[in-house]
């Protein structure tokens, strides 16, 4: 008896270095495979209506392992600072295909294909194609429109069209006030930095994925930087009126009275006065690399 | 003249094999027999003669090509005339997740039976066949011989008038062959009709009011057992033991298995042989017939069969 | 009908016996607890996702069991020749054939509702909360399990007049088929007659729709399902299951045992 629990004990631990062993093995080859690894990115079936027929009854279910596939697509890209979104707009066109009241994929879509690089896909194009679609599966979902506005007042720069889509969007008894009120400023005014900083706002408090939060919070920043700057160069040169010559610290302006304390950008850091009296960001503010990567 | 139990006329069944099934083999042709209320019939046969064709057909597990038949005077298309019938399959399998007494009451459920006089019958059939002590077993435990009795049980739990049979003795050691028998003899002195096939002549010649003998898909022949074998006798066997040392003359012609010794002699020489082994000091244990074996008897058929087939090929009609 | 009964209930008890069910239901439970894991990874649809995931271990469990085990009710009973002595007594053999049939749906219907309760658990051990839009799981549940009985029938259908593995490869081919029905209906091909046209459509209506069963798009997202489209689906279910029984029962009433 004694002996068979001796070559039990001993199988069990041949057993467990063996798998040890392969454990090791398998981190070897990985090592060896990742050298081989083509840098371009595959998306080996590209017809949605393919990919469709292929999931049977279970196109939700493939809808949200595509879903899931092109989040981290952009957010490896992202962190590698990668800038090539190409399969961006395939992986969304997949998903919505798949499953089209996916709500989420659209909204993201329309933020990251329409974002100029290197937030976003530049493509504004495929952005709207994405919410229009949105909207023929879900057309109870205003917000759809609040998205397309912003993609033709953002990226589009179509003002007319911008107005056009939030006021289609007030049309929803559920939508918020406020759309109403867009639709009315930028057909007048276009584009101003306060409707900039108000849409950014609302999309910043009201989505709940946080990539598009914090992607609603970098515009939202540079935004406050230009109306800050706006409100300090308008400062400057009421300085310059009453005293008659241009200021060349901020200082002088808290001196006269035109500012309570030094302002500061959205990181703390202090804005100077720059050459011929412009108010700038300071030298050493991250936001001056922001502002210079994002425009 | 009462209503004969088991009426066939003219049944015949055809299996379709080879290339597209366009070829025919002849399994049972135009078949007629009769079998009578509360007589043992057996139903004779080598293997592939046509005798689980038969049953089966009967059954209503295959449809006959031709030929209709009744049993207690209704039709074998008549699914009520079943109330009255068990069947034991040749070879039987049972559902074998359950036990014997499950699978008893399971089929009970089909006549109409209530729930107590269910339980009754159940555990007086188990009893019966000898498989009270393994009723709680699951099937899939049994041996063949357990198989067997299972299904004799199953066969004859209602009661029925008629009980047909294929192959009851299969799979039974000597002892289980005994105690089928017995049930048999029961069955016949309650009045029921029995009609159970077999290939083993001697369980036929102990049972058997008449027998049915069919080779080759054709009736050969009914008739009571020992009208179908034939009555003359190829002579007489004499077994017997003889102490070391005697040696009669006679035992140079007897063949020896252990301690026993078997000699045959035409029938005129019996008495002869008997005195020279009684003046030997020899032990007689018994005297019987030779009669012709069955296997004979078939391989004659048989062999006739075949040379028929072969004559007609050769002279192409 | 009572013979009916008796072999529904036995073919019920065969299936509680049998082992292999219980590990389809507990894979298909372990399934429900990876979909939790799953619906983490996933970013903003996680309720979604484990919904999706049940509903679809749900529907792939069951026609696993309705296929197999359906194709097998009679064939195993006509291989092992437990059947011989079955219909040597006084029952008809629509009524076993009834009665297998019953006794599987039954044992679906159990199924079901075990994996539907793993689910709901699934998603009470995310949300720690039901809502009232959890409801509409269970519309979809039943209609799976719709679709499974229809398939059951249609995997004894095939298996009473061919071998396991053929009626296996039609039962499936045919299910697959049913889901693309609607597609072949709503087909715009230019090269094609207007008489192959027509007969590409009379074929999409008699092919079994099964997509008419699927609402896992609405249900995965908490959306409601029209009490018509259950109704409708419901007589569907029960007109088409009727007509492919009566067929079975037909071809199984003439055929020769071996």
């Amino acid at each position: 008896m004694k002996r068979s629990g001796i070559i039990e004990a001993t199988l069990g631990v041949l057993l467990a270095l063996g798998l040890a062993g392969v454990w090791q093995l398998q981190k070897k080859i990985d090592g060896q495979r990742q050298a081989l690894q083509e840098e371009r990115d595959e998306l080996v079936l590209r017809s949605p209506k393919l990919i469709k027929r292929m999931s049977l009854e279970f196109a939700p279910l493939v809808g949200a392992m595509y879903w899931t596939r092109a989040v981290q697509y952009y957010g490896e890209k992202h962190r590698l600072q990668q800038r090539n979104l190409e399969l961006l707009w395939p992986l969304l066109d997949i998903t919505t295909t798949l499953d089209p009241n996916l709500i989420v994929a659209y909204r993201f879509g329309s933020t990251f294909l329409s974002d100029a690089p290197p937030r976003g896909a530049g493509d504004p194009e495929h952005a709207v194609e994405l919410l229009r679609r949105g909207l023929q599966a879900n057309p109870d979902y205003w917000r759809f429109y609040q998205d397309m506005g912003n993609v033709y007042y953002f990226d589009k720069k179509d003002y007319a069209r911008a107005a056009e889509a939030f006021a289609e969007g007030a049309k929803n008894p559920q939508a918020a006030i406020w759309m109403k009120v867009m639709a009315a400023k930028i057909a007048a005014d276009g584009e101003s930095l306060e409707t900039s900083y108000f849409l950014w706002r609302d999309i910043y408090q009201t989505a709940k994925e946080p990539q598009i939060k914090k992607n609603a919070e970098l515009h939202l920043r540079l935004v406050k930087v230009d109306l800050d700057l706006r409100e300090l160069n308008r400062l400057a040169d009421e300085y310059e009126r009453r005293t008659g010559r241009r200021a060349t610290k901020m200082s002088e302006l808290v001196q006269a009275g035109l500012l309570s304390q030094l302002p500061g950008d959205p990181d703390g850091y202090p804005y100077v006065l720059g050459e011929g009296g412009k108010a700038e960001l300071n030298l050493n503010s991250p936001m001056l690399e922001e502002k210079l990567m994002n425009k | 003249m009462s209503t004969p139990a088991i009426e066939i006329e003219h049944l015949s069944k055809e299996y379709p094999y080879g290339f597209l099934n366009l070829k025919k083999k002849t399994s049972l042709e135009d078949l007629s027999m009769r079998v009578d209320t509360g007589e043992v019939f057996g139903f004779l046969g080598p293997n592939g003669a046509g005798k689980s064709t038969t049953i089966k057909l009967l059954m209503r597990l295959i449809f006959p090509d031709r030929g209709t038949a009744r049993i207690l005077g209704k039709s074998i298309d008549d699914v009520s005339m079943h109330r009255e019938t068990g069947y034991l399959p040749e070879q039987p399998y049972f559902y074998d997740y359950l036990t014997a007494a499950e699978l008893l009451d399971y089929f009970a459920r089909f006549h109409g039976l209530t729930a107590t006089d269910r339980q009754t019958r159940v555990q007086n059939m188990l009893k019966k066949v000898g498989l009270e002590t393994a009723k709680k077993i699951q099937l899939r435990k049994y041996s063949k011989g357990m198989l067997q009795r299972v299904g004799l049980a199953q066969a004859i739990l209602h009661g029925p008038q008629v009980v047909i049979l294929d192959e009851p003795m299969s799979g039974l050691d000597p002892l289980g062959r005994r105690e089928v028998r017995d049930i048999i003899l029961e069955l016949k002195k309650d009045g029921r009709t029995v009609l159970f096939s077999t290939h083993i002549l001697s369980d036929a010649e102990m049972l058997c009011d008449r027998v049915g003998v069919i080779v080759g898909g054709i009736l050969r022949g009914v008739g009571t057992p020992g009208e179908m074998v034939g009555i003359k006798t190829q002579g007489m066997e004499i077994l017997f033991e003889v102490a070391e040392g005697k040696n009669p003359p006679l035992l140079a012609r007897a063949t020896r298995t252990g301690d026993c010794y078997r000699l045959q002699m035409p029938e005129e020489e019996l008495y002869g042989a008997i005195e020279q082994l009684r003046a030997a000091g020899a032990r007689i244990l018994s005297v019987t017939q030779i009669k012709p074996t069955l296997e004979e008897f078939f391989m004659n058929l048989v062999e006739a069969d075949r040379a028929q087939a072969n004559a007609v090929e050769v002279s192409g009609t | 009908m009572k013979n009916v009964w008796t072999v529904a209930a036995n073919t019920f008890r065969e299936a509680v016996r049998d082992r292999v069910l219980y590990n389809l239901v507990f894979f298909a439970l372990l399934m429900m607890g990876a979909a939790i894991l799953v619906g983490q990874i996933s970013i903003g649809i996680e309720e979604s996702v484990i919904v999706s995931l049940g509903l679809t271990a749900i529907s792939v469990i069951g026609l696993f069991i309705a296929v197999f085990i359906g194709v097998g009710l009679v064939s195993k009973e006509m291989d092992k020749r437990t059947l011989y002595a079955l219909l040597a007594k006084p029952v008809q053999r629509w009524e076993f054939l009834l009665g297998k049939y019953c006794g599987l749906v039954m044992t679906l219907t159990v199924n079901t509702a075990a994996m539907a309760a793993g689910l709901y658990l699934a998603l009470w051990t995310v949300k720690h909360t039901l809502e009232k839009s959890d409801v509409w799981i269970l519309v979809a549940v039943y209609l799976i399990l719709l679709k499974l009985a229809l398939i059951v029938a249609l995997a004894l259908l095939f298996s009473c007049f061919t071998t396991p593995f053929l009626a296996i490869l039609f039962t499936a081919g045919i299910y697959v088929a049913g889901l693309f029905a609607g597609d072949l209906r709503t087909m715009r091909a230019v090269d094609l007659s207007p008489a192959t046209m027509n007969l590409l459509k009379g074929i999409s209506y008699l092919l079994p729709n099964f997509e008419n069963f699927n609402v896992m798009g609405a249900v995965a997202h908490g959306r409601a399902v029209s009490g018509a489209l259950v109704e409708q689906a419901t007589l569907y279910a029960v007109v088409y299951g009727a007509v492919v029984l009566a067929a079975a029962a037909a071809i199984f009433s003439r055929r020769n045992l071996k």
